[in-house]
């Protein structure tokens, strides 16, 4: 045996990996500075397979990250402005101690800052992934944008998430890409399909928040800073491809009829007009007059077999489609002053329809609550004293479930002081065996075609049916259970008869009734179980463990059709 | 004054003498009265000084309340006088003060000068610049107009996209169906949970309309569990492979193909008033034996479950063996630490005074030995109740079981660390052989192969395989399991099965290694017994589950194909007593069937 002898930890997965506090110290940052690096960059820990070979035996709990994430982070620009700003903290502090307030002033004016372009450049490389990847970046930015303007963070921030969410949704309003929307406990979640990407989002209801205490703000505030960065660029590629123009701006007739309005309200011009533009009711200027409702017809291709189904499917649901964008086309809601006015007039404005509200409600009314042509008025409250007799009095839900049901919905159910039907979740597609409530069965009926009176008769005299089957199943049994009974008692009768004679008796043997089917499935029953026996330990776990989750699975289902149906009669 | 509290006096004079305090002629009762009858009580005060008592004046008292009221104690100071400023915007004529202007008004600073000249010879040399607007708003244009895929580094080859976040289901709607919302037991189960523990992390509710809708309170908590998740949360790409359950459970031979084996119970031999230890069959299949713990010894005829002969013995049966060699009616029986070998005068007359003789042909020899076991021949009541020979062993013996010919017969007599674990008895020669000077730990089985001359002896953890002639040892097998309960060996004689109290089946192939082949886990209680059918590739265990389980298990000639292990068939019928359940098994010499006993005192016979 020739040759040095190897030590240990000297190759291998050992170098691969490098814990936090040793690329820390490579890096020479603080543990912040090298957290929001981390955010910035979009590096992760990784978990080794051997923990205890990477950890040089020991078995500590560490953090290890991948040896060439950290040579990546070595040479990125960020961190000698990381180190500039701490220099910068420090000269700060010492003018501040030495009171030169003209250093300070100077300094301050020369704070280092710097840019994210080329890290969100280089985290996605093509726009795709950056749309693919825009999902929590809107969640945060709406989140940020709902925040009070003191404390927590600065001024500009939320200012800057406000607008950038402003463009995106006047952006979705513009291409018409909003697919569904899931009012939640926590707030409404919202899908849209940007570019073929499906995009969800959740906005909080509108309240203050109650900032809690165990959350570390500036974690946030970095991946804020980021997603600010990513939804700018992002929106300016969205609004160019649309021909809009970036920054935004209202159309030339909007700006007309928007102008005459409480002007006078709002001190500056500017805020003014970005608060026109976060009332999402009117359209936005293009830099190419656009002719409207031109629509790229598709391209028939010969196809064959497969790719034809393939095609047919395609084109159905494209038309399909096409017919949700306009949902709401030729309909004027008003909104009453109590409902969620920003969310309500996004969706509307989404699938065409044209909103209004109280002119002192909001900047950017269109309409007065007066005007004839109004068909929907949203309330919701239980009663309105003065009311139109052309329009529908509907409360909000109805908005959100024709959304989620691609069709106008009947408005009966929707009427004030009406009990809601259930609001479901659009985002769960149930594959079979699942548990599928009776509203959704109700509302695929009324997606097809059919109508909703007639079914719900059919439904209940099912039902009925049903109820009699099982009255009936019931009496049967319990028929049979008197039968038995009674044999029993006349069994025992018998023995007392017999009294003391001999037990053992002669009869009449009896022929068996055997049913083929049943025999045979046993026997299938006990091969199986048999086969089971034989299986080996590592393939028995795994079945046992999934045979486990899917009886979970029925139980699940289960428990809920019954709960269901309890519901349905009481 | 308070520093003389404690001293009589409260001074000194200016002789440098005590001043004494006041002689006091108060006492609480003098107090007392004029507090309740001097109606200027409240406006008195006591001169520490001189010890008078001193009633307050209206002005007195008036400028006590005000000072207590924190005004001023003038009444007629006015505190909210018209301010008027002594310096104002408006130029006077004259000057504020007095004082002549300094020189350094009128003339041009120096020290200003310089410092100008500095800064405009900075401003010429181009040292300092005009300051740069500041941007305020970020600037935004097309990052992705020159999409260039060289760019893309390699690690975006192996970036793990972080997964979004699962999407909300019906029960986090406002207003969720009412089958979603938890019962008021759910709600409590779900609030005695740990949070880590939940599978949802909201309670579902339904509120009547959107505006009773209150804001989440964990929204913030929510996103920024997300953030971290981001950043700190390992990623790992995992192959999530859908199995199908149905293919992992093994193809094996349809049992139907696999035919003659027992299926069902046919007969129950009834009799026993306590646990059946022990069963044995006939060379001829026509008779069983069976030995139990009310100390009674019963003979049944296989066919028709009669019991055809009881004998009594002194004590609970612990076994039975029927000698193999058809030409001899012997059965072996042990209780306590007796062996007692029994003509039960069944079957065949001439068989049966034929064994007799056989005994009673014995000749003793000429020199004697010494023996470990004492033999004696039954008389009298015994001798009538079928006894023939009595062997008295100094220790309980456990187990008895006979060599193929019929000659020999081994006695397990468990002990640990005793040397005379094991006995072999030559009945034809009524001699005892102890074959092992020392034991191995504690002996629980024995059993002769049913060719060759060999012996396996289970200790608790391996199994031993003894050459009797060269007088070695073998093999030693591994069982791999705690406590082995029972062993039977394949009339091939190469394959040997153990079964154990954790619930396993070990089944050896003596040439392939000295580990166990296969190792069944079929039982879901401590096995009890294990036996081989004679003819047929059959074996089965016996457990304390109740169960019998029937086992094909064919072992080719050809010593290159693996043998064939595949359970038959579940056999229940036991009843479980005292958490005993089948507590021997063993097989019908020339059918297949199968026979048990049970701890509910009952053999039971399978076809």
């Amino acid at each position: 045996m020739g040759g040095l002898q190897k030590k240990k930890y000297e190759s291998g997965s050992a170098t691969n990996y490098i814990s936090r506090n040793k690329a820390r110290k490579k890096l020479s940052l603080s543990l912040a500075d090298f957290r929001r690096l981390c955010i910035l960059k979009g590096i992760y820990p990784h978990e080794p397979k051997h923990k205890k070979k990477v950890n040089k035996g020991s078995t500590a709990p560490r953090t290890f990250y991948l040896l060439k994430d950290i040579r990546f982070l070595l040479h990125e620009p960020i961190v000698g402005k990381f180190r500039e700003y701490k220099i910068f903290v420090r000269k700060l502090r010492k003018a501040y101690g030495k009171a030169e307030w003209s250093g300070v002033q100077r300094m301050k004016e020369n704070k280092p800052a710097y840019k994210l372009d080329h890290i969100i450049k280089e985290r996605y490389p093509t726009f795709i992934d950056a749309v693919r990847d825009v999902d929590d970046a809107l969640s945060m930015c709406f989140l940020f944008s709902t925040f009070a303007r003191t404390g927590k963070c600065h001024v500009q921030t939320i200012q800057l998430c406000r607008r950038l969410g402003v463009e995106w949704m006047n952006y979705i309003i513009t291409s018409r890409s909003l697919r569904k929307v899931f009012l939640s406990i926590k707030g409404i979640y919202y899908q849209a399909e940007v570019l073929g990407q499906t995009i969800t989002w959740i906005i909080p209801y509108q309240f203050a928040h109650d900032h809690p205490t165990d959350v570390d703000y500036r974690v946030m505030a970095t991946f804020t800073e980021l997603y600010t960065t990513l939804l700018g660029f992002v929106n300016f590629r969205l609004y160019q491809t649309l021909n809009l123009v970036y920054p935004p701006k209202l159309d030339g007739q909007g700006e007309f009829s928007l102008k005459s309005e409480c002007e006078e309200d709002y001190a500056l011009e500017s805020e003014s007009y970005s608060e026109k533009l976060a009332a999402l009711s009117a359209s936005l200027a293009r830099t190419v007059p656009s002719v409207e409702d031109e629509e790229a017809e598709l391209d028939h291709f010969p196809a064959e077999g497969e790719d034809l189904e393939k095609m047919e499917t395609r084109e159905k649901m494209e038309l399909e489609q096409n017919k949700q964008k306009k949902l709401f086309e030729g309909l004027k809601f008003f909104l009453n002053r109590e409902v969620p006015r920003e969310s309500l007039a996004f969706v509307i404005r989404c699938f065409g329809g044209e909103v209004s509200w109280d002119k002192s409600l909001c900047i950017g009314s269109t309409y007065d609550e007066t005007d004839e042509t109004i068909t929907h008025h949203i309330v919701d409250r239980p009663t309105i004293d003065k009311q139109y007799i052309n329009r529908y009095y509907i409360q909000p839900q109805w908005v959100y479930d024709c959304v989620n049901g691609k069709i106008l919905l009947p408005v009966e159910e929707y009427f004030l002081g009406v009990t809601l039907p259930p609001h479901l979740s659009p985002f769960v597609e149930e594959s079979e065996g699942d548990y599928v409530p009776p509203e959704k069965l109700k509302l695929l009926a009324l997606q097809k075609g059919e109508k909703p009176q007639a079914e719900e008769d059919e439904e209940e005299e099912e039902e009925e049916e049903d109820d009699e089957d099982d009255e009936e199943e019931d009496d049967q049994s319990e028929d049979e259970d008197e039968a038995e009974d009674e044999a029993s008692l006349a069994e025992m009768e018998e023995k007392r008869a017999q009294g003391k004679s001999l037990s053992v008796k002669v009869t009449p043997g009896k022929v068996k009734p055997e049913n083929r089917m049943r025999t045979e499935q046993e026997e299938k029953a006990e091969e199986k179980r048999l086969a089971i026996m034989m299986m080996k330990k590592r393939e028995k776990y795994l079945y046992d463990k999934i045979m486990f989750g899917k009886k979970r699975h029925v139980r699940e289902v289960s428990l809920l059709r019954n709960s269901s149906i309890l519901y349905a009669f009481f | 004054m308070e520093w003389y509290k404690d001293y009589p006096h409260i001074g000194y004079d200016l002789d440098g003498k005590k001043i004494f305090k006041p002689i006091r002629n108060k006492d609480e009762l003098d107090e007392f009265l004029d507090k309740m009858e001097n109606p200027d009580y409240w406006r008195t005060v006591q001169d520490k000084m001189t010890g008078a008592d001193i009633r307050l004046s209206d002005e007195q008292v008036d400028l006590v309340h005000r000072l207590q009221e924190g005004k001023f104690g003038d009444v007629n100071f006015n505190e909210y006088e018209p301010a008027i400023d002594f310096f104002s915007n408006e130029v006077m004529i004259h000057p504020v003060t007095n004082r002549p202007q300094d020189k350094r008004s009128f003339i041009p600073s120096l020290i200003e000068k310089e410092k100008v000249g500095k800064l405009v010879h900075a401003i010429k040399m181009g040292w300092i610049k005009p300051r740069r607007p500041k941007e305020t708003t970020p600037q935004y244009y097309d990052l992705w107009a020159k999409e260039d895929p060289n760019s893309i580094l390699g690690r975006h080859k192996m970036h793990v996209p972080a997964p979004k976040l699962k999407l909300p289901g019906h029960e986090e709607s406002y207003n969720p169906p009412p089958e979603y919302l938890m019962s008021e037991e759910e709600r409590l189960a779900w609030e005695q949970q740990d949070p880590e523990d939940r599978k949802l992390s909201f309670l579902p509710q339904k509120f009547a309309c959107l505006r009773a809708v209150p804001a989440y309170s964990r929204f913030i908590h929510e996103r920024f569990e997300r953030c971290l998740d981001l950043y700190l949360c390992p990623r790992q790409r995992k192959m999530r492979v859908n199995v199908n359950p149905e293919d992992l459970i093994p193809k094996l031979p349809k049992p139907k193909d696999l035919q003659p084996f027992p299926t069902t119970q046919s007969l129950v031999y009834r009799g026993h008033s306590s646990l059946v230890r022990s069963i044995s069959t006939s060379p001829s299949g026509q008779w069983l034996v069976s030995g139990s713990d009310d100390c009674t010894v019963r003979f049944w005829e296989v066919s028709t479950a009669r019991c055809l002969k009881t004998v009594e013995v002194g004590g609970a049966v612990k076994g039975v063996a029927w000698n193999p060699n058809p030409s001899i009616c012997l059965v072996a029986i042990s209780y306590d630490d007796t062996v007692v070998l029994l003509n039960p005068g069944l079957g065949d007359r001439l068989v049966s005074t034929a064994t007799d003789q056989l005994i009673s042909s014995y000749e003793e020899p000429e020199e004697v030995k010494e023996q470990p076991v004492q033999w004696t021949v039954a008389e009298g009541e015994g001798h009538e109740q079928g006894h023939r020979l009595i062997l008295k062993h100094p220790k309980a013996v456990r187990q008895v079981t006979w060599h193929g010919k019929g000659d020999y017969l081994a006695c397990v007599m468990p002990d640990n660390g005793s040397s005379l674990q094991v006995v072999i008895h030559q009945v034809s020669k009524r001699r005892t052989q102890n074959p092992f000077r020392k034991n191995k730990g504690l002996v629980q089985c024995v059993s002769f192969h049913p060719i060759r001359p060999y012996f396996f002896v289970a200790t608790q953890r391996y199994v031993r395989v003894y050459n009797l002639i060269k007088q070695e040892l073998t093999k030693k097998l591994m069982a791999n399991c705690k406590w082995i309960s029972s062993m039977a060996t394949h009339p091939g004689g190469d394959n040997v099965i153990c079964g154990s109290y954790d619930c396993r089946l070990a089944w050896f192939d003596l040439d392939l290694s000295t580990k166990p082949y296969k190792v069944l886990r079929h039982h879901k209680k401590a096995l009890r017994s294990v036996a081989y059918h004679r003819h047929y590739p059959l074996f089965a265990s016996g457990s304390d589950d109740g169960s019998v389980i029937v086992c094909h298990g064919m072992v080719y000639n050809d010593l290159l194909q693996n043998p064939l292990i595949v359970p038959v068939k579940v056999l229940k019928g036991h009843t479980i007593t005292h958490d005993l359940g089948v507590l021997d098994v063993t097989f019908h010499p020339t059918q297949p069937w199968v026979f048990s006993s049970g701890a509910d005192g009952t053999v039971r016979l399978f076809t």
